[in-house]
C-alpha cells in the first residue's frame, strides 16, 4: 500500500508538473512519466487470481501511453519546428495555485460523494481528479495547439485512473477501446496540427480569430 | 549533552561552510582554491579595520549590520541541535524563528537604503521581493513539519527523522528547504555572490558601502544564516532523537557539511537564473509544501 501511494502521489507531482513547465519538450517528457506511473497501477490493483489481465492491461498502457504518445508528440514538435516555449494565458504561478486549488477540492469532494467503501484506495480519487482539473487547465490557459492535445491526454489520464479499480470486473475491455479512440485523437490532432501550422505559420490558437471568408 | 551545545558549535563552525562551499567550487573548476578558513581570517581582518562612511548615511548604516547579526543568533537560539531540545522553545516558536529573520533582512535592507545609493535601493528591493516570496514557503514547510509530529515547537518538530520507511511527502520538504536555503543565502541559482556587476546583483550590492566591523557582521550573520538553514535541511530527515548523543552530533555535523558540499556542486553545475524566473523557482517549491502539507493533513 505504501508503494501504491508513493506512486499516486508522484502521478499527483507529475500534474503539478505540467502546469509548472516552460518547454514543449519537457511536457511531451511528462507525458511519458506519466504513461508509465499509470502503467503501474492496474497492477498494483490485480486481484490475487488475475495477474495476467493485469500485466495485459499494463503492457498495454506502458506502451501507448509511456512511449507511444511521448514519441508521436516530440515527433510532431521537432517537424512542426515551433518556438519551443509553452506560451501561458494565465501565468505559471497562478496555474500551479490552480493545480493546488483542484487538488484540494478533489479531497474535499472525495469525503463529500457516496462512493461503495474499498471502491477507491486511499489517494486514488484525488490523484484522478486533480489530473482532469490539470488536463482542463492545460487546455484552457495555454496559447498552443499542442498544450491542449497534451492537456486533453492529461484528462484522459485521469479518468483512465478513476476507471482502473473496476478493471478487475471485466471492464478491461471498454479501457482499451477508450485506449483506442485517444490513440486516434492524438494521430488525427497530430495531423491537424500539421495543417494549422502551415495555415497560420503557428499553433497559436489565438490566432483563429484572424479568419476570414 | 548541554541545550548550549549546538549554539556554540554553530558559532565556532558556521564560518567554515562558506570555506567548504567555496573549496568544492573551486575544485569542480579545477582550481586550488582559497583556504578553508579563509572566512575566518577575513572576519579578523575586517574587525580591526575602521571604515569610511558617507556623508548622506545616518546611524542606521551602523545599526542595520549589528541588528541584523543580533536576530540570527536570537534565531539560534530557537533551533534544537542533535538530540537535544533548543535553549528557547515553546508553541509557535517556529512563527518567532521565521520573523527574526525577517527582521535581520530588514536591518540589511534599510541600512542599505540609509546610503543614499541608488544601486543599492535596488537591491533592497529585489531582496525584500524575493524574500517575501520565500517566506511562505518557510511556513508551509514548518507546517507541514508540525502537522506530522503534532508539535507546535522547533524542538518537537524537527529531529524526529523520516517516519515511516518511505513517506514520501515528508521527503520534499528536504528538498524545499535546500531551495529556500540557496533562495535566502542568495546563492546560485537564485543570486550569484561572486558577482561584480552592480545590476544584476540582488544581496551583495546591498553591502557595498559597508567596510570594516559592519561587514564582518554582515559576513558572520550571513554564515550564521547558511549554518541555520543547513541544520533545518539536516534536522528534517535525520532521526537525531533515536540516535545515541556522539552518533547524532556527529551525523548531524556531518550533515550541515554534506549540504555545503551540495550547495558548492549546485552552484557549479547551474547557470544563474533569469531574475524574473526567481518567482517561479519559488512558486514550484510552495506548490510542493503545499501539496506536502495538504497530504499531512489528509493523511
Amino acid at each position: 500500500m505504501e508503494l501504491f501511494s508513493s506512486v499516486m502521489v508522484a502521478l499527483i507531482c507529475v500534474n503539478l508538473g505540467y502546469l509548472a513547465v516552460t518547454r514543449l519538450r519537457s511536457l511531451a517528457r511528462l507525458t511519458a512519466v506519466q504513461g508509465v506511473l499509470l502503467s503501474l497501477a492496474p497492477l498494483l490493483f490485480a486481484a490475487p487470481g488475475d495477474h495476467g489481465h493485469a500485466l495485459f492491461l499494463s503492457l498495454g498502457v506502458l506502451a501507448i501511453k509511456g512511449i507511444g504518445f511521448p514519441w508521436l508528440l516530440a515527433r510532431t514538435l521537432s517537424r512542426l519546428e515551433v518556438n519551443p516555449v509553452v506560451e501561458p494565458y494565465l501565468g505559471y504561478n497562478l496555474s500551479l495555485l490552480a493545480g493546488v486549488s483542484g487538488l484540494l477540492f478533489s479531497l474535499w469532494l472525495e469525503t463529500r460523494l457516496p462512493f461503495p467503501p474499498g471502491l477507491f484506495p486511499p489517494l486514488l480519487f484525488p490523484a484522478a481528479l486533480t489530473s482532469i482539473f490539470t488536463g482542463l487547465t492545460l487546455v484552457v490557459a495555454r496559447q498552443k495547439a499542442v498544450t491542449q492535445v497534451i492537456g486533453y491526454l492529461a484528462a484522459e489520464n485521469g479518468i483512465f485512473l478513476l476507471g482502473t479499480p473496476l478493471s478487475g470486473q471485466g471492464s478491461v475491455w471498454l479501457e482499451l477501446s477508450v485506449l483506442l479512440d485517444v490513440f486516434v485523437a492524438v494521430f488525427v490532432m497530430g495531423i491537424a496540427l500539421h495543417h494549422i501550422s502551415k495555415t497560420f505559420e503557428s499553433i497559436d490558437v489565438g490566432r483563429f480569430c484572424t479568419l476570414r471568408d | 549533552m548541554h541545550t548550549l551545545a549546538h549554539l556554540l558549535l554553530a558559532l565556532l563552525l558556521a564560518p567554515l561552510v562558506p570555506g567548504v562551499i567555496n573549496r568544492v567550487k573551486a575544485r569542480m573548476a579545477g582550481r586550488t582554491g582559497r583556504p578553508l578558513l579563509q572566512t575566518y581570517y577575513d572576519l579578523a581582518k575586517l574587525l580591526h579595520k575602521g571604515s569610511v562612511i558617507s556623508q548622506t548615511s545616518g546611524w542606521v548604516l551602523g545599526a542595520g549590520p549589528a541588528v541584523s547579526l543580533a536576530a540570527i543568533l536570537c534565531a539560534l537560539l530557537l533551533l534544537p541541535g542533535a538530540g537535544t531540545d533548543a535553549p528557547v522553545r515553546f508553541a509557535g516558536d517556529f512563527m518567532l524563528m521565521a520573523y527574526l529573520l525577517g527582521l535581520s533582512r530588514l536591518g540589511l535592507v534599510l541600512s542599505a537604503l540609509d546610503t543614499g545609493s541608488s544601486f543599492e535601493g535596488m537591491g533592497a528591493s529585489r531582496e525584500a521581493a524575493f524574500s517575501a516570496l520565500a517566506e511562505p514557503v518557510l511556513f508551509l514547510c514548518f507546517l507541514s513539519l508540525s502537522a506530522d509530529t503534532g508539535s507546535f515547537s522547533l524542538s518537537g518538530m524537527l529531529g524526529a527523522g523520516l517516519a515511516g520507511a518511505v513517506d514520501t511527502q515528508r521527503l520534499f520538504l528536504p528538498v524545499i528547504l535546500f531551495v529556500l536555503l540557496l533562495a535566502e543565502n542568495s546563492r546560485i541559482p537564485v543570486d550569484d555572490p561572486n558577482t561584480h556587476l552592480e545590476l544584476t546583483m540582488i544581496h551583495e550590492v546591498m553591502v557595498l558601502d559597508h567596510a570594516g566591523p559592519d561587514m564582518a557582521h554582515i559576513v558572520y550573520g550571513a554564515s550564521l544564516k547558511l549554518w541555520l538553514f543547513a541544520a533545518l535541511t539536516v534536522l528534517s530527515v535525520l532521526p537525531a532523537r533515536d540516535m545515541a548523543a556522539p552518533a547524532a552530533w556527529a551525523a548531524f555535523v556531518g550533515g550541515v557539511f554534506l549540504v555545503a558540499v551540495a550547495v558548492g556542486v549546485t552552484e557549479s553545475i547551474m547557470a544563474r537564473l533569469r531574475m524574473e524566473r526567481v518567482p517561479r523557482l519559488l512558486g514550484g517549491a510552495g506548490a510542493l509544501a503545499a501539496l506536502s502539507l495538504v497530504l499531512m493533513v489528509w493523511r
